[in-house]
């Protein structure tokens, strides 16, 4: 009990921070916030187990965020079908040609010894490849584009319910993580991150232009939800009964009976906003304790000791006879599905898909900050990181509007230097995260919560 | 006269440009590489550095044109360089003394500097969207042209025109100058030497009586003037804008490192490759061939390569596939 009194400690005031925000806020707002903390704690979760277990360094959560949130509109969107039949043979025959093209470098890879001829040959067959998908896709592209632009315009998704997606996006994310982690993982840390931040960065365009996909920026809105929506709860008898007892109390207050129509019809609308969105944050709250659950068991498990050993020294556990790059692909695979399923979940909470807010900023270096402040190689640590950094995030606004209006009280509310700085409060975040990384760099590199090594 | 055509048409609309832009990336390469060899870290605070020293341009611009002082048909953010400059080398040496001077003496792994100047990135950012905001800014003024399209034809009767922008002409001769200087200082005086044996072998280069603080505050102040003059060229060229500069961090660090980390003369080359790639694969040559084509074999179709949505992807995958086959980058040779 005694050794997890910091982590409890540490929870209570980051839980007691998010009721005071409902309190002074709103209920509403504290809920958002919290969901927002939950997802971001998944995607510290994913990055954790990366950097954290194995010391690998992953600037490219921003690509599989992107591809997780793409997995929600290619899962649950309703096929289009006209756009089907316009331009779907075409597109499954590119999808033939790019899976012949990669079986047929493969087996050259095999069958022909290391040369130079080798070497033209694959060359060949990408270039002819790669005309031959442009040949095939182009007017397929073109027609399947041409549907109902405003609407519609790409081929939707397979219509399924929205929460198969974040398996989908788990799978999809690792399947770039597998591609990804063959080719790169061979490289040394800062170049492996650098490599990483702009593959993520070509992935994230490629949603962005490929317009059949998923519209690119034209975005896809109004996806499915699994929670109610509140005009169907504001309209439910069930729900309304529910507000009228919790609030009994108040409402007996009132006496004209118009009156207390007019308070309950708000209730009603506020509460409706807030049960939907402690539907979500149950949902997402299952899924960090699942996933905290399996993670601290692999981590106390011979697996993570040998990922563990792996990170201190990965010649001494090559030498041990551990297989350090297997070992390495599969936790990146592994760290990548985490943080594709994350991005499913943001992309079901906001109910819409949009592949232009996807920047390095908000999902790589964000989530790092909140990895290497909440503690590397301590899951709690992660998760309390993405719950710190994402209530900074969020609060660092009005906090900083609070302290300016301190500060320049004594000036006249038309002096420039106030208004300059009352109009730039919302970039007083990026200062207080910044400055928060540098201190925890500096004063605690272990982070708040340091890793805990058990020893039985 | 077909054939001049359309050279001219490659000239105007790829060479030319492409030059410019190139320099603008070799600049940033360059300081990306100098701190790399020398401090041993990825910067990735590096298009926020250059922001840092083009915000001060932008103001002192300003503030110039409001006194009525101006260079003529020259832009007056070139007079403002030198103060900007000075601003930068400041900012950096404070950020240096405050939080990378730490690291560098505990000889903390090149990963961890590099996750603290991601924090140095945050502040940054903070300070120049407090100080200056978020906003697109041009501080262009004086002569927009060299060379018009319509003078152009008057003068050779071509068809195509050639258009010649003074930015661009002062981006290539500035850089020009500036990086000559830079490795004639590196290679022909003592302390740049001093600097090259630091980055070749630290320890070799203490035991010698290398001051490594002399050698530190030399790195910081020739990045401070690439940087900022790099910022200056870009902002002047194209229009300032925060947000911008940090994306232009990716191609920056793919020059740097398609031309091998480490090695200054590479990451400038690198800064040119990467641009030429990036505008020659996106470019629609649909009037270059229609051009040099005989009638009956004259294109439909735009001639495209790729669409220009993917000119940062093309630059990225270029670094990729180096990184992947000859990871000490296609420039190899002696670092610094």
């Amino acid at each position: 009990m005694k050794q997890y009194l910091n982590v409890i400690t540490a929870y209570l005031i980051m839980f007691t921070l998010i009721i005071l925000v409902g309190i002074f806020q709103s209920w509403s707002l504290a809920l958002t916030i919290l969901n927002y903390c939950l997802i971001s704690a998944v995607m510290t979760i994913g990055a954790n187990i990366q950097w954290g277990y194995a010391g690998l360094i992953n600037f490219g959560i921003m690509g599989y965020t992107a591809l997780g949130g793409l997995a929600v509109v290619l899962v649950s969107v309703a096929p289009v079908g006209e756009a089907w039949s316009v331009g779907g043979l075409n597109m499954m025959i590119c999808l033939g040609v790019i899976i012949g093209i990669v079986f047929s470098i493969r087996l050259t890879l095999k069958k022909i010894a290391k040369s130079k001829k080798r070497n033209y040959l694959i060359a060949a067959i990408i270039i002819i490849g790669i005309l031959l998908l442009r040949l095939i896709s182009a007017p397929a592209i073109e027609s399947i584009e041409a549907v109902e632009p405003a609407k519609t315009g790409f081929l939707g998704g397979l219509g399924l319910p929205v929460l198969f997606s974040w398996i989908a996006g788990a799978f999809l994310a690792g399947g770039l993580a597998f591609v990804v982690g063959k080719v790169a993982l061979g490289l040394r840390a800062d170049y492996l991150a650098i490599a990483t931040l702009l593959i993520a960065e070509i992935v994230v365009s490629i949603i962005k232009h490929e317009d059949w996909l998923a519209r690119g920026v034209k975005n896809v809105i109004g996806l499915k939800r699994p929670a109610p929506y509140e005009i169907n709860l504001q309209q439910s008898p069930w729900f309304i009964d529910l507000v009228e007892k919790f609030h009994s109390g108040k409402l007996a207050l009132i006496n004209s009976v118009s009156e207390k129509q007019d308070v309950l019809n708000q209730l009603v609308i506020d509460a409706s906003s807030v049960y939907v969105k402690l539907c979500f944050t149950g949902l997402f709250l299952t899924v960090v304790i699942i996933l905290l659950i399996v993670t601290q068991k692999a981590l106390y498990s011979p697996w993570g000791r040998m990922m563990r050993a792996i990170r201190d020294n990965e010649e001494a556990a090559g030498a041990m006879g551990k297989n350090v790059v297997k070992q390495h692909l599969l936790i990146f695979i592994l760290g990548s599905a985490i943080v594709g399923i994350a991005g499913a979940m943001m992309v079901t909470n906001d109910g819409l898909f949009t592949p232009g807010s996807y920047r390095p900023m908000r999902y790589t270096f964000v989530i790092w900050v909140m990895v290497i402040v909440g503690g590397t190689g301590n899951n709690f640590g992660a998760i309390l990181g993405g719950f710190v950094v994402w209530f900074l995030w969020v609060e660092a606004a009005p906090i900083a509007l609070f302290f300016i209006n301190l500060f320049t009280a004594h000036l006249p509310e038309t002096n420039e230097i106030r208004v300059h700085l009352i109009n730039s409060a919302p970039y007083f975040r990026f200062l207080v995260i910044g400055t928060a990384l540098l201190v925890i760099m500096r004063f605690r590199p272990q982070g708040i919560l340091p890793e805990k090594i058990i020893k039985n | 006269m077909d054939f001049i055509n359309a050279i001219i048409v490659l000239l105007n609309y790829t060479i030319i440009p492409a030059l410019t832009y190139g320099s603008q990336l070799a600049l940033g390469a360059i300081f990306v590489t100098l701190i790399y060899g020398i401090l041993r870290f990825a910067n990735f605070a590096t298009g926020d550095m250059m922001s840092f020293g083009t915000m001060f341009a932008v103001l002192l611009t300003y503030y110039f044109q409001s006194l009525g002082i101006n260079l003529g048909i020259f832009p007056t953010a070139l007079i403002t360089i030198p103060l900007a400059t000075f601003m930068m080398i400041l900012y950096m040496l404070s950020i240096d003394k405050f939080v990378f001077e730490y690291y560098r003496i505990k000889k903390s792994p090149p990963v961890q500097l590099a996750m603290v100047s991601v924090g140095v990135m945050f502040v940054t950012q903070a300070i120049i969207r407090i100080i200056i905001g978020p906003a697109d800014r041009t501080f262009l003024d004086g002569e927009k042209f060299i060379l018009k399209a319509s003078e152009f034809k008057e003068m050779t009767g071509l068809n195509e025109g050639l258009t010649i922008k003074s930015t661009q002409a002062i981006t290539i001769v500035i850089t020009m100058i500036a990086v000559s200087i830079m490795f004639w200082f590196l290679n022909k005086t003592k302390t740049g030497t001093s600097m090259r044996a630091y980055s070749d072998n630290e320890d070799l280069a203490l035991l010698s009586g290398i001051d490594p603080k002399k050698v530190v505050l030399i790195t910081w102040i020739i990045a401070g003037i690439l940087a900022t003059i790099g910022g200056v060229l870009y902002g002047l060229d194209k229009s300032y804008r925060p947000f911008v500069y940090f994306n232009n961090m990716l191609p920056i660090f793919a020059a740097a490192i398609v031309g091998g980390i480490g090695n200054p003369f590479g990451a400038f080359l690198g800064g040119y490759v990467i641009a030429f790639a990036e505008i020659f694969l996106t470019y629609a040559y649909k009037k270059f061939f229609t051009y040099i084509l005989p009638e009956a074999l004259e294109p439909n179709s735009m001639m495209q390569i790729l669409s220009t949505d993917y000119k940062f992807a093309v630059s990225f995958s270029i670094l990729v596939i180096v990184l992947l086959f000859r990871p000490s980058g296609i420039f190899k040779g002696k670092t610094l």
